[in-house]
């Protein structure tokens, strides 16, 4: 009998002879020299910006600022941290997503899933392809007009002629808006790119439409519905102009009443986007070392969500179908 | 003489009893659109078989095992004509959901539903009714069906890991678990080892074999060699007509139409 032959090991990765690029078409090595070019610039940019704002954050981001509340002061160093436009983006995340989840879900599953009568499905997606390409100031005039309608007094509170129409609750409402395309986007993209077979694998063991989509369908396109609610809230806490003309844009946040939560939700308050604009220069509150250190904790927390779209990428084992590999 | 008159009753039946019917086709066409892909098939489906339904590529073999289930309804152009019988009834007559439940199917592509492996086949088994029952109270019945597919011992020790990280071969054992979890009459196999390498191959026949022993399987497929191997009886089809249904030997070795003679012994397909 014959030795056994010796395990068969990989050899080293090497490559064959390649073409040179010189030997290109001259037009094909312009595009890549373009886009290697464009790559570059992008990435030197957000490098500039990150270690701007990284240098300016270690000069002037001190741990009190995040604890002390802010008050009205000509002197920089009298005018406290920004404890409250810290529990106001966070409140107003919380609010903007509780509101943009469920409808631009719902939205996108009744358009890839049922979408009949067609032309109302092609009606909606219109309607969110508009609301994407509004810019939010409109947004939030638009909100504003509606919100001080005598009617919409419970969320804020009322005063002759009408209502005072800015709170967390109505500025919450609107700033969903930013936040719904994207999530609809994702929503719907996921949807499209469920393959066929799974939803067939579900109705062929004896299940309904709406089985289907609720146990199957959903949980499939679960890290889609993440990521665009990632983004949604991206834009959310990177807003100004809703900010400022509905939630009033108070230095510290003002409860409307001393009912627990509701109380908070009709009152007023402000946001880091807010607090920075109005401490820098172009605002009224003149300290701009607060606006630098207010600019650089809002750029951590969008590098900490992007960064965290990354992970949820990676929730729930592996996807469905591999993706394609950058570079490959 | 009245001894030998009772020995003779108490002989064993020389004939086995014949086999129940659970399907039968009558007549059966298939159109997409004004355009026929199976023609006015009739066959019957006994428990306790395997008919492998073969034939070259565009023949209509899976659009007629999916026939068998309604899952051609899903496509809006395909209708069909003809009866097809299930125990006696028309599948027309069947509420689709309970169709399904009764005649399961495994496809091409292993397609397990991303959620955890006990949650896969027991997603076969929730929802039946409107209260969803709790892990214990189906946990027999996953079990159950994790060691008809002969995947149990694999995955005992790993029933909340993610189904899609198991291998193909595996994937698709257990899309079989899922399939038969409900206890179905038939299972229809739309080419279930196509995907997958020879020795996954050769465990889905073996347990296509033991399947064989609690309902009806029908499968489709292009290996004639794997038809051969698992199935009792062959249907050849060709342009959407069912040329020749006969016993797996009769139909390689001695068939009696010369388009099958020339398709088993490879002229064309």
């Amino acid at each position: 009998m014959a030795d056994a032959a010796p395990p068969l090991a990989p050899p080293r990765r090497r490559h064959g002879r390649r073409e040179s690029i010189w030997r290109w078409r001259r037009g094909d090595l312009v595009i890549f020299a373009l886009s290697w070019l464009a790559g570059m610039g992008l990435c030197i940019i957000a490098t500039a910006l990150v270690l701007f704002f990284a240098v300016k954050g270690a000069q002037y981001l001190r741990p009190d600022l995040l604890v002390q509340h802010p008050s009205a002061s000509v002197s920089q160093a009298g005018s406290g941290g920004f404890l409250d436009p810290i529990e106001g983006t966070v409140l107003l995340g919380v609010i903007g997503l509780a509101i943009a989840v469920p409808l631009g879900v719902t939205t996108a599953l009744w358009v890839v899933e049922f979408g009949r009568p067609r032309w109302l499905a092609r009606v909606v997606e219109s309607t969110v392809e508009i609301i994407a390409g509004t810019p939010d100031v409109v947004l939030a005039i638009f909100g504003l007009a509606l919100f001080e309608l005598g009617l919409f007094a419970p969320l804020s509170f009322g005063q002759p002629g009408g209502a005072f129409g800015r709170s967390f609750l109505t500025c919450g409402i609107i700033v969903s808006a930013v936040a719904i395309p994207s999530i609809y986007t994702a929503t719907r993209n996921g949807l499209i790119a469920t393959p066929r077979q799974l939803r067939e694998a579900s109705y062929a063991l004896g299940k309904t439409k709406t089985a289907t989509i609720r146990r199957v369908v959903l949980p499939a396109i679960r890290r889609d519905v993440a990521t665009g609610s990632a983004l949604g809230l991206g834009r959310i806490i990177g807003d100004t102009a809703i900010v400022i003309l509905l939630l009033g844009a108070t230095l510290q946040i003002q409860t409307q009443s001393n009912t627990p939560v509701l109380g908070l939700l009709r009152g007023t308050g402000s946001t880091l986007t807010t607090y920075a604009f109005n401490a820098s220069p172009a605002g009224d509150g003149n300290a701009p070392t607060k606006a630098y250190a207010a600019a650089a904790l809002l750029l951590l927390l969008v590098l900490l969500l992007n960064w965290g779209v990354g992970r949820i990428g990676r929730i729930g084992g592996p996807p469905l179908h591999a993706e394609r590999r950058l570079g490959a | 003489m009245s001894i030998l008159a009772q020995r003779i009753q108490i002989v064993p039946q020389a004939e086995p009893e014949p086999a129940v019917e659970r399907l039968r086709l009558e007549d059966v066409s298939v159109f997409y659109g004004g355009t026929p892909a199976v023609r006015n098939v009739s066959f019957s489906i006994h428990q306790g078989e395997v008919l492998a339904l073969i034939g070259p590529s565009g023949c209509g073999k899976t659009t007629l095992l999916r026939t068998l289930n309604r899952l051609t309804e899903l496509t809006p152009s395909a209708s069909h004509s003809g009866r097809i019988l299930l125990d006696g009834e028309d599948i027309d007559e069947i509420v689709d959901t309970d169709l399904r439940r009764r005649v399961a199917m495994v496809f091409q592509q292993p397609n397990p539903f991303p959620m955890s492996i006990f949650d896969n086949v027991g997603f076969a088994l929730r929802e039946q009714s409107r209260r969803r029952p709790r892990r214990h109270e189906i946990a027999p019945d996953v079990d159950r069906a994790l060691q008809r597919a002969g995947l149990y011992r694999e995955v005992r020790d790993s029933l909340d890991h993610s189904a899609l990280r198991l291998s193909g071969g595996q994937q698709q054992r257990l899309c079989i678990a899922r399939a038969i979890a409900q206890q179905p009459e038939i299972l229809l196999m739309d080419e279930p080892c196509s995907a997958l390498d020879p020795r996954s191959t050769a465990t889905i026949e073996d347990l296509i074999r033991q399947l064989r022993e609690d309902l009806a399987v029908v499968v489709v497929t292009h290996n004639l060699q794997q038809a051969r191997r698992i199935a009792d009886r062959v249907a050849f089809m060709y342009l959407g007509d069912l040329v020749e249904l006969g016993p797996t030997e009769q139909i390689f070795d001695d068939p009696v139409e010369v388009e099958t003679r020339e398709y088993v012994a490879g002229v064309f397909g």
